[in-house]
């Protein structure tokens, strides 16, 4: 597989360095201690382009690659993971979905405010009693007149409190299967924040990705008119998890970014920091710790360039599906994030502790990419169904 | 109407010196940037091009890879890109690279109404010469410094920072401007100019697009057309890290140690 960046995407990469270290980390402690939504960072990476890079510019988006996005969130969340998160939670799981399956009147009425960062994107699918889970589901929509009407209620939705536009998974209809049992069929829909009848409830109180805004959603008899419905009616399920897929490139992407801002900080500390008389980049502990943190990161970074790819060759109109490369992707990002933060802390010693320095965050905000937009295990079955099919 | 930008890629001051044996420096074995105050330059340009929706040029002298640099700057909003090159044109001084940068803004063509932006003066050389020298070799009025711009109508405002003071003062168009950081904050590249700026029309001027100027005589161009004799080129020797001492008693101490005094 050739890995070599196009023009583009290596301009694209120098720029969006430029802006995470002038931008984007000069705010990253006060987001994460003062649990700040970084709205004007958002405004800025919407007039540059970046809420809609993958998207043609005809609907309103930038005409980039899915491979600069990923690059994009990576770069992000080298230096503030709550960024990189705004960001792709807002691509993959609010654009995306209404690029891939809305309406040509869907499309111009949603994405060019998307895609500018007017508008910012959320996604309500997981419930109290259900996440990955299609039957759990409890939150109904029924048809009424001219309107959709929904009940029910959504946990844990990025991006909630500041979004304009969610994309809200709810069951429709119930069917019997081939042994009589009921059979829940989901639909989705496009519910925006003013509508009658929907709430944002109080954001959580996190381990990490402080910054980032994670509400409840309460719908009570929230009314919609009827042409809010996303896609066909029964098949929400099915285009949660396609979106799904998408939206693992994008936390794969950010865990890759949080464990290789880890590694830029931890370099730079292990030559400034002396003991016994010397740096202790000196020591062969600390040369062997780098060097195998290094060769996993860039394996994570490989397996999250490829489903990159491999979602831009469906982009394209290939007949591909990249549900495995997606989940291969967020396992090991996920997980290397996790590692190498934690053996970055530990390379630190006691300062790695204290939130005088960056990487004790980034071990916070590294956990939240093992278990959001499905677990690890959840990834693992992903992986070991298509083995076993 | 349209915006001129003249900008020059310059060896990135992150990076190291390469010489080459004639003690000139080696451009093409060194990491390159933008030169700081041409992004300003630029920034100007367009914020023209915001006003009045007018056409922004940038033209840069330098080997075919100067190329990139134009792209870079068209992902930032300029329209198109002017690539001044050529082996005639190596090794020029700032004078000789001023009749050639000269006969090339002539060739695009400088119209009433138009502004020439360069920036105040490069990192590698900082002569500040090459704008000034185009300015005159153009006969277009000059103003140098300039950290305000205002446009209305044919005239600039400009605000002139000096080391002492302000100046300001009104200049009608076509003119030349040169511009300091102080000035503007450069935007960034935006990612659907990236993804288009392959698209848009870059030309390039050789010797031959340029020999008929009358600026372009084989004694005007190039190393032999440049009054200025390179002595030596070198990388300033790394100097260890100092030591902050708190107070006279222990720098005397130190110094008594070291039997200096």
């Amino acid at each position: 597989m050739d890995f070599t960046l196009s023009k583009e995407q290596q301009m694209a990469q120098k720029m969006y360095r430029e802006f995470a270290e002038n931008e984007v980390k000069p705010l990253a402690k006060m987001v994460d201690a003062e649990e700040y939504f970084p709205k004007e960072t958002v405004a800025k990476m919407g007039k540059l382009g970046m809420m809609g890079i993958y998207f043609p510019q005809e609907v309103g988006g930038s005409g980039g690659d899915v491979l600069s996005y990923a690059m994009a969130v990576e770069e992000m969340s080298r230096v503030c993971g709550t960024t990189g998160v705004v960001l792709s939670a807002h691509t993959s799981l609010c654009a995306a979905p209404i690029f891939e399956n809305g309406t040509p009147d869907q499309k111009a009425k949603y994405l060019p405010k998307l895609c500018s960062g007017e508008w910012l994107g959320a996604f309500g699918l997981t419930e109290p009693g259900a996440g990955t889970d299609a039957q759990g589901q409890q939150t109904r929509a029924k048809e009424v007149g001219d309107n959709w009407v929904l009940n029910g209620s959504k946990i844990f939705i990025t991006n909630a409190g500041f979004a304009d536009v969610f994309i809200i998974i709810a069951v429709t209809d119930e069917v019997l299967d081939k042994r009589g049992r009921k059979q829940k069929l989901c639909s989705a829909f496009i519910v925006e924040r003013t509508d009658p009848g929907f709430k944002v409830g109080k954001p959580e109180d996190k381990m990490g990705i402080r910054g980032s805004s994670t509400c409840e959603l309460i719908m009570e008899d929230c009314t919609i008119p009827k042409d809010r419905l996303l896609g066909v009616r029964g098949k929400g399920f099915q285009l949660a998890m396609a979106t799904l897929d998408g939206g693992r490139i994008g936390i794969a992407a950010q865990a890759l970014g949080i464990a290789e801002g880890a590694l830029d900080e931890t370099v730079a500390y292990v030559k400034e920091r002396k003991q016994f008389g010397r740096a202790i980049a000196a020591f062969q502990n600390t040369q062997f710790e780098l060097a195998e943190m290094k060769a996993r990161v860039d394996a994570a970074k490989y397996l999250v360039y490829a489903a990159a790819m491999k979602k831009q060759q469906a982009m394209n109109g290939a007949k591909v599906r990249y549900s495995v490369e997606a989940a291969e992707a967020k396992l090991i990002a996920s997980r290397t994030a996790s590692d190498v933060t934690r053996r970055c802390v530990q390379l630190f010693g006691g300062y790695g502790y204290t939130r005088d320095y960056p990487i004790e965050r980034m071990m916070r905000d590294a956990k939240i990419t093992e278990i959001y937009e499905g677990t690890s295990e959840v990834q693992m079955m992903v992986i070991s169904g298509a083995m076993l099919k | 109407m349209k915006a001129i930008v003249c900008v020059k890629q310059v060896p990135d001051t992150q990076g190291k010196v390469a010489v080459k044996p004639d003690g000139t420096m080696d451009r093409s074995k060194m990491a390159t940037i933008t030169n700081p105050d041409d992004l300003n330059a630029l920034e100007a340009a367009l914020k023209l091009k915001d006003e009045t929706g007018c056409e922004v040029v940038v033209v840069t002298m330098g080997p075919p890879p100067a190329e990139g640099m134009l792209r870079e700057l068209m992902a930032r909003g300029a329209d198109r890109g002017v690539l001044v090159s050529g082996r005639e044109f190596g090794g020029s001084d700032t004078f000789a690279t001023s009749q050639i940068l000269a006969a090339a803004v002539n060739k695009i063509g400088v119209g009433p109404e138009d502004v020439v932006f360069c920036g105040r003066q490069a990192i590698d050389g900082d002569t500040a010469q090459v704008g000034p020298q185009i300015a005159e070799k153009l006969h277009l009025p000059q103003v140098t410094y300039a950290a305000n711009i205002k446009k209305e109508g044919n005239t600039l405002t400009v605000k002139r920072m000096l080391e002492d003071g302000y100046m300001t003062l009104k200049v009608n168009t076509p003119c030349l401007i040169t511009c300091i950081k102080e000035l503007n904050e450069p935007r960034y590249m935006s990612i659907p100019g990236i993804y288009s700026c392959y698209a848009k029309p870059l030309e390039v001027y050789d010797y031959e697009a340029l020999k008929d100027d009358p600026l372009i005589e084989t004694d005007t161009i190039g190393l032999k057309g440049s009054p200025t004799n390179v002595y030596k080129s070198f990388s300033p020797p790394v100097k260890g890290a100092g030591m902050m001492v708190e107070s006279v008693g222990q720098l005397v101490g130190i110094l008594n140690d070291k039997h200096l005094i």
